[in-house]
This record gives C-alpha cells, sequence and structure tokens, in this order.
C-alpha cells in the first residue's frame, strides 16, 4: 500500500504546483438533501478532493459495489479514501449504511464520518461505537473538511500493520488515547456549541 | 462612480441581514466557498434552497389540511426544511422551523398553525431581501471579483 515514499512524492508534486490528479483524495459523500450535496461537494473540490455525490444510501452501496448486484470489476480500481454520509435519510439510514460498510471486506478500513443535524448523543455513541471515525453537526464547516484531510493524509502515511484503535468518547475524561486524538482537537459533537436551539 | 456607489450599498445590504439576524456565520461559509471557478456558488445554493422549501412548504400545507394531523410527518418535513434552512443560514426561517418542530413534539396543531404562518412570512422576507441582494451583487458583479483578495 501507500508507503512513506508515496507521501514524500507528493509533497514534493504539491510544492512543485503540479496537480496530484492520481494522488487526490476520493471521497464519496452521501446525503438525500440537494444543497447539502452541493455544498459538501464544494468543501471537498476547494479542499482540492474528488468528490463522488450520491443522494442514498442504497446508490452509495450500488456505487460501492456491495449491493450483491453484478460483478464488481470496476471494484478494484475504485479508490474511496473516506465516506461521509448524513444520518437522517429516507430508506437506508447513514447509520445502516456505515454498518454494511463496516461489515463488508472491501470497505471497512475505509473511514466513515457521520454528518447530523441533530446532537443526540445516544446516536453519536452509537455511530462510534459501529466503527465511525466521528460525528460531524451540521452545517459542516470548511475547517471540519480540513481536519478530517489532515487525518487522512495522515492516515495514509502509516504502514499498513500499524492498527488504530477506535476513538470512543462518552465523556470528557474518558477517552481511547492513539497519536491521533492527541493531535486532533477534540470533535465530537457532544461538545461542540451550536446555535440551532 | 456610480460603480462604487453600488459596491458600498451592496457591502451594507450584506452587512445589514447579518446585523438584522436573517443570517448567519454558515452563509459566510458558503462566501468562503465562491471562487472563480464557481463565481455564483452561493447564489445556487440558495436558488437549491428555495426549490426545497417550496416543495416542503406545500408539503406542510397539505399535512396542515389534514382532520387528524400527522405530527410525526409534519416534523419530519420540518426537520428537512430546517436542515436545508441552516445549510444557507437563514438565521430567523431556523428559529421558527425549531419552534413548529417544538409543537409537533407536544402534538399542538393550533400551535404547528400559528408557528408555520409566521415561518411563512419570515421565509418570504428573507427571499426577498437575498433576491435584491444578488441582483445587486450581480450590477456590481465585475468591480466586487476584481477588488477581491486571491
Amino acid at each position: 500500500m501507500t508507503a512513506v515514499g508515496d507521501v514524500l512524492r507528493r509533497g514534493l508534486a504539491e510544492d512543485l504546483g503540479v496537480p496530484n490528479g492520481l494522488e487526490e483524495l476520493h471521497v464519496l459523500a452521501v446525503d438525500d438533501s440537494l444543497v447539502d450535496r452541493k455544498v459538501i461537494e464544494q468543501l471537498l473540490k476547494i479542499s482540492s478532493c474528488k468528490v463522488t455525490a450520491v443522494e442514498s444510501g442504497t446508490r452509495a452501496l450500488q456505487y460501492l459495489g456491495l449491493d450483491g448486484e453484478k460483478s464488481t470489476a470496476a471494484l478494484n480500481d475504485l479508490k474511496i479514501n473516506l465516506i461521509m454520509t448524513d444520518y437522517s435519510m429516507p430508506g437506508m439510514s447513514g447509520y445502516e449504511l456505515l454498518k454494511k460498510i463496516k461489515g463488508s471486506s472491501a470497505f471497512r478500513e475505509v473511514p466513515v464520518v457521520i454528518m447530523s443535524s441533530e446532537n443526540i448523543l445516544a446516536r453519536i455513541n452509537r455511530c462510534l461505537e459501529e466503527g465511525a471515525e466521528e460525528f460531524i453537526l451540521k452545517p459542516v464547516k470548511l475547517s471540519d473538511v480540513k481536519r478530517l484531510k489532515d487525518f487522512i493524509m495522515r492516515g495514509e502515511g502509516e504502514e499498513k500493520g500499524k492498527r488504530r484503535a477506535p476513538k470512543r468518547k462518552l465523556r470528557d475524561d474518558v477517552f481511547t488515547c492513539d497519536e491521533l486524538t492527541l493531535e486532533s482537537p477534540t470533535k465530537f459533537s457532544a461538545k461542540r456549541s451550536t446555535s440551532l436551539v | 462612480m456610480e460603480r462604487s456607489h453600488l459596491h458600498r450599498q451592496l457591502v451594507l445590504a450584506r452587512q445589514t441581514l447579518f446585523d438584522q439576524g436573517y443570517l448567519d456565520e454558515q452563509f459566510i461559509q458558503l462566501e468562503e466557498l465562491q471562487d472563480d471557478a464557481n463565481p455564483n456558488f452561493v447564489e445556487e445554493v440558495v436558488t437549491l434552497h428555495y426549490r426545497d422549501s417550496a416543495r416542503l412548504i406545500y408539503n406542510i400545507e397539505q399535512a396542515l389540511e389534514k382532520t387528524a394531523l400527522d405530527f410525526n410527518k409534519l416534523d419530519s418535513y420540518m426537520h428537512q426544511f430546517k436542515g436545508s434552512s441552516s445549510s444557507i443560514g437563514a438565521k430567523k426561517v431556523k428559529a421558527e422551523c425549531t419552534l413548529f418542530r417544538e409543537y409537533c413534539r407536544a402534538g399542538n396543531g393550533e400551535g404547528c398553525m400559528r408557528s408555520f404562518q409566521q415561518l411563512k412570512k419570515e421565509y418570504a422576507t428573507l427571499k426577498r431581501k437575498l433576491e435584491a441582494y444578488f441582483q445587486l451583487a450581480r450590477q456590481v458583479g465585475p468591480i466586487d471579483t476584481a477588488s477581491r483578495p486571491k
């Protein structure tokens, strides 16, 4: 997989101002809201990511070739670095999609981020326990995307053997420590102040 | 110069929308996503929001006309409407959505209808103001782009 060499090459290419078509992060965004899809698409494009935006969990599974339908020959070329999905969607929820992705051999290692406009602790915990990387409160900001991108880029540079401990944060004083948590600011929506209500 | 006068008007109009609480920082976030490749991004998103809103307002109106109100359905529609409003930074409208949902959860049909009337008013006002704002922005257009730091 990617090794330190790849990370260095990527950095060098960026320094030279060479467009990184090959090394661009590819993000799959799932949201039933057209407005939100357009915004997340732009957030990711501005952050130099390649985006595929779909409107439902079903479509997402189709795209990933996890719907058990036809041959998934194209799957071998499909490199997804991050999946961002809305929680509340008609039909399959983001949580159900998360479970399907984590239950697949092909994509279980892909970080999945859940987005929601509702700050419900039980929901957050449920998602994190199911393996979601993070739970982001909507509306998603540029700083959220930047942070995710930095995290993914760091992760891509790690050796394959190094397994990260799953992050779980139930209370302020209790959380699983790993190098990434220490470097990143806390981002669990339970703590984040919102102007929603 | 007429152009710079228009530009000042634009800056003032924009600031007023924030000062009077019609818009919040999410609108600024959208502005930050606008660039040369997507010079009309904000207006495009807002236009999509109008489309969403028209559909949802219609659905809610229909649902409110039923003899037995389905509060779950109403709440669900309003959740979508609130989300869409939140995504463009529509502060006052969002607040009305929250109120409506509270009435839904309380099973208060009267409250729902009252707050929905208020919501429609707020939405209409915002739409009017934003349309005027974007129209002004279009007139100012070339100068605005030229003076924007890269």
